[in-house]
């Protein structure tokens, strides 16, 4: 029988099997920031143990960064202890740290993919759950906890259990206004929170394929929001050439040898898969959020439905009054005072490029509040050389440095108790933008468009 | 990591589905760098005011209800991977969850740090809420050798799953690491191997 995917990256990196199907599963590359790290290293010192391979190892600072005069010196006193403690850390243990003020830093999710330090065929960890990002180049990536971390820097090995395998096709072409976030939050609506859980996700079919790298970056993001343990897509010539020439990537013939192999990474035409689910392009809309998980999404032109007739209502409920809506109720004309574009959902140059293009030589509405932050500070010179950021400001946005931001509000940039944000980032969770923060999930250019009108609006009544 | 063999106590219910780990933990509260004192900001949004003023409607204030069991709706620990989620539980003084699902990464942090996820079916899940409706009192007997979870006064009983490994160091007090330690010629040969191949 043939091999998925998954299976034959998987199979390359097995190191050792235990009895009980537990695999030791050794990692190519390993990612590391300032929140889900320090106890880990202070684990290895407790141990007397160093950094097992520190040349697999990569840090930088993202989740606690201010996002304006990144120059100075934090001032929020607990997140500059933190970030000073990834420093002393990485300098103690001998690990390359991309860290504020350096060209490389940036959420780890973004900086990884625009190195070339993700690469197909590789296993990539890093503490956070959005690893999953790392996929859209054919790798097995995925979030661990910290104790997992530890176990990396120890052995640069994880043990594992082999996941099961899914396979979700998207076939046909996309709507114009639609893009690959739409295409995420249609999967997770339909799959719901937990659909994907206990499994690896490859995408396939045609939409996918059309994608770009960077959309497809966003697709395989959001896999953890099914519950999936990470989202891959067979690398093709597009992966490949993304990748040559970057500046870790592997250099001529050694790079030719490497694209030899990564186009041998395919499912087996007979590879069998736990589950499958097909999907149209066509079928989907521009979507939206309307609860407090980001299964709870639908299209713009719909409704929000009734309480489930499975699961419990109590939650559902919890969930709307939350969110101070309504079932039957829709999101479109929702007035919105906060907008978001940024995380490692959707803050690459083609986002930015994106909503710049759609703002430009128009105004935000005056009651909202938007803000852009670039995901890595390549991409914000980038953003600069092209003069995404007059556009922004010129629509009256705020350009920001890098950093996750109001993704998860651990720095300053926080979304107030009972506001409504249109966010291109990954989660709706209660509070997760800031205490009674209320977030709407969308695509970028959603997100831009309702800057501009200050409500909720379909977009592809705006191109 | 403590070991963990047999547990018997009442529970804390907390009927909601999908309970994201930013709801256990928030994250402006992951800017600590050592393992303790997450317990106090567990559950710190549902818990209390902004102001601090705790909440009565919510569970953890309720004197009715303790012990070192929660139980919750199906989809625990969805979300975010931090494994302060896990130690902010445990450090608050629990030492199993029960549900009748858990996301995967949740699953994995708990057992890292001696945290016993209890995977029951959704209708027995329904009848420990149940109980403890009837009964705040009701003790529960969770006893990881026979992998089996009891409500006592009915002696309603069902099994649970784990896997032999964990099974075996959670019972030991053993983690990972020193596993993955004993094991470190076999990495370096795979390193060569790979490295020649
Ligand atoms: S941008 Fe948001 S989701 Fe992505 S790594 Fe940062 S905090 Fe996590």
């Amino acid at each position: 029988m043939g091999k998925t995917l998954f299976d034959k990256i998987w199979d390359a990196h097995v190191a050792h099997q235990v009895e009980g199907g537990t695999d030791v599963l050794y990692i190519d590359r390993h990612f590391i920031h300032e929140v889900t790290s320090p106890q880990a290293f202070d684990g290895l010192r407790q141990r007397g143990l160093p950094v097992f391979r520190t040349e697999r190892t990569i840090a930088t600072a993202d989740h606690n960064v201010p996002t304006r005069d990144q120059h100075l010196p934090i001032q929020e006193e607990l997140s500059r202890f933190q970030v000073d403690k990834l420093t002393e850390n990485c300098e103690a243990f001998g690990v390359r740290l991309y860290g504020l003020g350096h060209p490389y830093q940036g959420i780890v999710h973004v900086i990884g993919p625009e190195l070339g330090l993700t690469q197909p065929g590789m296993t990539i960890v890093c503490g956070d759950s959005h690893t999953s990002t790392h996929g859209a180049f054919g790798c097995i990536a995925f979030g661990i906890g910290t104790s997992q971390v530890e176990q990396v820097l120890a052995t640069q090995c994880l043990l594992q259990k082999k996941p099961k395998r899914m396979r979700i096709t998207v076939d046909g072409e996309l709507q114009p206004g639609v893009l690959s976030k739409d295409i995420i939050l249609y999967i997770i609506s339909r799959l719901s929170a937990s659909g994907g859980t206990g499994h690896f996700v490859e995408y396939a079919g045609s939409a996918i394929r059309s994608l770009s790298m960077e959309a497809r970056m966003t697709i395989c993001n959001m896999s953890i929001e099914m519950g999936a343990r990470g989202g891959l897509i067979a690398p093709d010539d597009k992966a490949i050439e993304y990748v040559r020439g970057r500046e870790f990537a592997p250099k001529e013939e050694d790079f030719e040898a490497a694209a030899a192999y990564w186009r041998t990474l395919y499912s087996d035409e007979d590879a069998q898969f736990d589950a499958e689910y097909h999907f149209r392009a066509e079928d989907i809309e521009p979507m939206v959020t309307y609860g407090t998980n980001p299964g709870m999404g639908m299209g713009i032109s719909q409704s929000i439905p009734e309480p489930p007739a499975t699961g419990n209502p109590r939650t559902y409920q919890k969930s709307l009054e939350y969110m101070g809506l309504k079932p039957g109720q829709k999101l479109l004309g929702q007035p919105v005072n906060y907008v978001f574009i940024g995380s490692c959902t959707n803050s690459r140059i083609e986002d930015l490029r994106l909503a710049a293009a759609f703002v430009k030589g128009k105004k935000k509405a005056d009651n909202v509040t938007a803000m852009i932050v670039p995901g890595s500070k390549q991409v914000e010179i980038q953003a600069k050389a092209e003069g995404l950021d007059q556009a922004f400001r010129e629509a009256g946005f705020d350009f920001r440095e890098p950093g996750c931001s109001a993704c998860l509000g651990m720095n300053e940039d926080k979304v107030p108790k009972g506001e409504y944000c249109v966010s291109t980032s990954n989660r709706n969770f209660e509070g997760r933008q800031g205490p009674g923060a209320r977030t709407i999930l969308a695509s970028p250019l959603m997100a831009a468009a309702a800057a501009i009108a200050g409500r909720v609006v379909d977009v592809r009544q705006e191109l | 990591m403590e070991k963990f063999r047999k547990i018997q106590s009442t529970a804390v219910p907390l009927p909601i589905e999908e309970v994201d780990t930013d709801q256990i933990i928030p994250a402006r509260f992951l800017k600590a760098t050592t393992r303790e004192g997450f317990g106090d900001n567990l559950f710190r949004d549902w818990r209390y005011e902004a102001d601090g003023t705790p909440k009565e409607s919510f569970i953890l204030n309720n004197p009715l209800y303790g012990g070192t069991i929660l139980v919750a709706g199906r989809n625990f620990g969805c979300g975010s991977s931090r494994e302060h989620a896990a130690w902010a539980l445990y450090d608050y003084g629990f030492r199993v969850v029960v549900s009748s699902f858990f996301a995967d990464i949740f699953r994995g942090n708990a057992l890292n740090n001696g945290l016993l996820p209890v995977q029951v079916p959704e209708p027995f899940l329904q009848s420990i809420f149940t109980a403890i409706e009837a009964d705040p009192e009701t003790r529960f007997v969770v006893d990881l050798e026979a992998q089996l979870f009891t409500i006592l006064a009915s002696g309603q009983s069902v099994g649970f799953e784990i896997g032999p490994y964990k099974k075996m160091c959670l019972l030991n007090g053993y983690d990972d690491i020193d596993f993955l330690l004993s094991l470190r010629d076999k990495i370096e040969d795979f390193e060569q191997k790979r490295a020649i191949g």
